[in-house]
């Protein structure tokens, strides 16, 4: 295989690797080949260990036991450094590039060996070059931050390749993208993964990528080894069945519908404009409501105001007209008023947005209620009755957790996602506000989470989901608005929505 | 499966928030021993006759407590914004206008005739209002204004010296001080007393009572838990509701009182008067307190007195060996040094795990 790979892509083989975070197993004896000019799947549930193997590989965390092995030679990897030296190099599910700086200054920059003086004039024509070679380029003048999120992923991957990742890994590369962009990125990678330029080791929770993309998958369960093979080989329902094992995957919860149909108003939303982080207006006069029962979805391609809306739904963002009125009442994101109207939210990136990532678990599932008996005897916070409460959410939501006790941020990406949505929908709920509620998450927590949300509905809850998924909204709600340059310019009951209408107003047509 | 609890080891327990004020007090010892010794003595004798000077008699540990006093409140005004995330260092300036408020409202009680109590109570009242309000308009600058709170409580404390110095060269000034500008004096009866069978003043025990009720507040209330949150995530704060600006305020608030009240302290059992005396450097010296105690109310107590002592050797090196009064100073200057360096080494545990693998 490797005579075929001139450029020299790397082969890279895991011996027997274990790593423990504590009295925790994050890693069992796992053992992967990765052959060279191959694209190599990492599946496994939410906390099976995917993200620890491949930081052991870059040398951020350092196996308690086991080898690397690259081209075949037994390596030690003490830091990221070390790896890019070998030609190791790994994109990450958040972005790394300075948003302020140029893509040019940024890969620049990235390189090992920048000059004290830099002679741009050279550094352009060099990377010029470079990006000759490359299927596709970026440019090279635009700041970071005015990129589309896909544009950015590929700005992340060229800057690994001009820093001469022979072996790169990806995280969830996928999942801040839209299934085009996605597509177009991974098909990018493929082609030269096939011209054995490199070779591929992605970490994704999607089946439709690993039978697209990959040409062998291995599957991580609970830090071991489950199985794996060559793709074509496996079908989706043994893969999942190699990453879950024995539990069960949460049934689909039908929308049932009560005789009456959807009930009062409970969300009002009239005339809100909001601006954004730089004071440009993001929400242009929206006008929305929703009703007990009803699942009001709003699509839209990121960077269209959903945030913004969503922030201000948060108590994190002040609008600067239109109001808010939930159940009947002017609403600014007060604590009393949440608590009195049960007003859930699950927002994006939740460790961002809705945790304390050095406080525990237990204390940041105690953020609604803290201050209201059983958990506060007057002035007095009691610790028991957080844990205790804490230890019933975590058995209810099968958070994966080491103890109550562990700071969240150690938590996997879904883990921290179960914890929220156990501290959010854990008691009555109103109103349930959630923003792409399963971005980064294996299909069984995707399904739980669905039918929790599906479930709080069919209660009575009026919800409002904000999604870039287009199929998630399909599937969810009863009603669908299309947002679009701050103005909801699209509205279709599920029964009569059309994908290429829906399609058509995200685009601004 | 690994869903055993996993209890800390203890020693990880004890070690991680004791590490580094250990790595750098012993690196501190280094250094100044290094200094001393360039300057012709014997590094060792001046730790003994430290040692000596802090606690070696009675009358040496009085001495030391009675400066560890006011650096036991000065710490908490650093100290209990930074379980916030906020960094203030305007104690000198709280504790200052703390001082000169308590006069300003004890002065004319003291002409009326009141009791003793009353008067003392006023004045601290006094004195904590006037150092809250300094330190809250910081707190409410940052959060209102998006002022740099760490610049501003600093600026702030360097008007209100001026302030007090305006004050008590002008229309407070007691026309018999004549070469230190003064304020009149509180008369012997109506000065703060000492503690039972101690020549120290009570400002000892309010010092230690309000060490013990803000470390009690901090991590046993419900408003205590809310601070957290709030300085560990704000996005996550306005999302559960909490009033973040007025919780700002009253922390701030809170804070600066504790400085304001030793400055009360400082002239009601002190000094007697209110003068450029008081700038003495308590609020300095407490924010060195707070950041060696790694902001724990709690362990403010033994840092001020380990300070205290230092500051209290001072005068017993200046007659043993002759070195300047300053060469504390030069201690306590590295040892700040040291402190803020050692904040990027590594946590202890990792530090074990890296030994011991
Ligand atoms: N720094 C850390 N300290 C303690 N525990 C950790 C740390 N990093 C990871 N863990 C734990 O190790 C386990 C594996 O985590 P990891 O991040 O590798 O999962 P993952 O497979 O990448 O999951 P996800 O799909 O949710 O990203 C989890 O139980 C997690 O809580
Ligand atoms: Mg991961």
């Amino acid at each position: 295989m490797s005579a075929t790979a001139p450029a020299g892509a790397l082969s890279i083989e895991v011996a027997a690797m274990s790593k423990h975070f504590g009295a925790l197993t994050a890693l069992d004896a796992v053992s992967l080949r990765v052959r060279s000019g191959t694209v190599h799947a990492l599946l496994g549930e939410n906390g099976a260990g995917k993200s620890t193997l491949v930081k052991c590989i870059m040398g951020f965390y350092h196996a308690d036991q086991g080898d690397l092995m690259v081209d075949g030679h037994v390596v030690e990897v003490r830091n990221p450094r070390d790896a890019a030296r070998l030609g190791i190099g790994m994109v990450y599910q958040h972005f790394t590039l300075v948003p302020s700086m140029t893509v040019l200054e940024n890969l620049v920059m990235a390189r090992a060996d920048v000059p004290a003086v830099i002679d741009w004039r050279a550094e352009r024509a060099r990377l010029n070059r470079f990006l000759d070679t490359m299927p596709f380029r970026v440019a090279l003048d635009t700041p970071v931050s005015g990129l589309a999120a896909g544009e950015k992923q590929k700005a992340e991957i060229l800057k690994q390749l001009y820093l001469d990742a022979r072996f790169l890994i990806l995280d969830e590369p996928t999942s801040v993208l839209t299934p085009q962009e996605a597509d177009e990125i991974l098909g990018l990678v493929r082609g030269m993964a096939a011209a054995g330029r490199l070779t591929i080791l992605i970490i994704t929770h999607k089946f439709r990528e690993v039978l697209a993309y990959a040409d062998v998958v291995t599957v991580l369960r609970r830090g071991r080894l489950a199985g794996g093979g060559a793709v074509g080989a496996l079908s989706v329902d043994q893969m999942a069945a190699l990453m879950i094992g024995d539990d069960r995957v949460a049934a689909v919860t039908e929308r049932t519908m009560s005789g009456t149909g959807p009930g009062a108003v409970r969300l009002a939303i009239t005339d809100l404009a909001v601006a954004d982080a730089d004071g440009m207006p993001a929400v242009r006069g929206v006008s929305l409501t929703v009703r007990a029962g009803e699942i009001v979805g709003i699509a839209g391609v990121s960077g269209n105001g959903q945030s913004e809306l969503v922030e201000v739904l948060a108590g994190q963002r002040p609008a600067s007209a239109g109001t808010v009125v939930v159940e009947g009442e002017v609403y600014r994101g007060r604590r009393a008023e949440t608590q009195r109207h049960h007003l859930a939210l699950l927002p994006e990136e939740p460790l961002r947005n809705a945790c304390v990532g050095r406080m525990s678990v237990a204390d940041n599932m105690a953020f609604r209620q803290f201050d209201r008996a059983p958990y506060a005897k007057g002035f007095w916070l009691s610790q028991a009755v957080i844990r205790a409460a804490a230890r019933d959410l975590i058995t209810r939501y099968r958070v994966k957790t080491p103890s109550p006790d562990t700071p969240i941020a150690s938590l996997s990406g879904g883990n921290v996602q179960r914890a929220v949505l156990g501290r959010e929908l854990g008691g009555i709920v109103h109103i349930l506000v959630a923003a792409n509620p399963v971005f980064g998450l294996d299909f069984a927590a995707v399904a739980d989470i669905h039918a929790q949300i599906v479930a709080a509905r069919n209660r009575g809850a009026a919800v409002l989901l904000v999604s870039e998924d287009l199929d998630e909204l399909l599937e969810l709600s009863d009603r669908i608005l299309v947002m679009s340059e701050g103005h909801i310019v699209h509205e279709t009951p599920i029964a009569s929505a059309d994908r290429t209408a829906i399609g058509r107003a995200m685009a601004g047509h | 499966m690994a869903d055993r609890p996993e209890p800390a080891a203890w020693s990880d327990r004890i070690m991680e928030p004791l590490a580094a004020p250990l790595v750098a007090v012993a690196a501190t010892l280094v250094l100044f021993g290094a200094f001393m010794a360039l300057a012709g003595h014997n590094p060792l004798e001046v730790y003994r006759l430290m040692g000596v000077g802090a606690f070696g008699s009675w009358f040496s540990c009085q001495n030391t407590l009675q400066r560890a006093a006011p650096l036991l409140l000065t710490a908490l005004c650093t100290a209990l914004p930074a379980r916030m995330g906020l960094v203030i260092i305007g104690g000198e300036g709280a504790f200052v206008i703390g001082g000169l408020a308590a006069m300003a409202a004890g002065l004319p009680l003291v002409d009326a005739g009141l009791p003793p109590l009353v008067i003392q109570a006023v004045m601290a009242l006094a004195g904590m209002a006037a150092g809250g309000a300094l330190i809250a308009t910081a707190g409410a600058l940052r959060h209102w204004r998006g002022v740099n709170e760490t610049i501003s409580s600093l600026l702030l404390s360097s008007i209100a010296i001026a302030v007090m110095n305006q004050l008590v060269e002008g229309v407070m000034r007691d026309p018999t001080s004549l070469n230190k500008p003064s304020t009149r004096a509180l008369p012997d009866p109506d000065m703060l007393g000492t503690m039972p069978g101690m020549d120290v003043h009570v400002g000892l025990a309010a010092g230690l009572v309000v060490c013990v009720a803000t470390w009690l507040l901090m991590t046993r209330t419900t408003f205590g838990f809310a601070v957290r949150l709030v300085g560990g995530n704000l996005r996550a704060a306005r999302l559960v509701g909490l009033p973040v600006g007025p919780m700002i305020v009253i922390v701030t608030a809170l804070a600066g009182a504790c400085a304001g009240l030793a400055g009360m302290v400082e002239v009601a059992a002190v000094q007697a008067r209110a003068n450029a005396n008081i700038v003495a450097g308590y609020g300095v010296s407490g924010i060195l307190v707070a950041f060696l105690a790694r902001q724990n109310p709690l362990a403010v107590i033994p840092v001020a007195v380990i300070l205290g002592g230092i500051g209290a050797s001072g005068g017993l090196l200046q007659r043993r060996l002759d070195l300047p009064d300053a060469v504390v100073l030069v201690l306590q200057g590295i040892l700040f040094v040291a402190l803020l360096a050692g904040e990027g080494l590594p946590r202890w545990s990792e530090f074990r795990a890296r030994i011991v693998r």
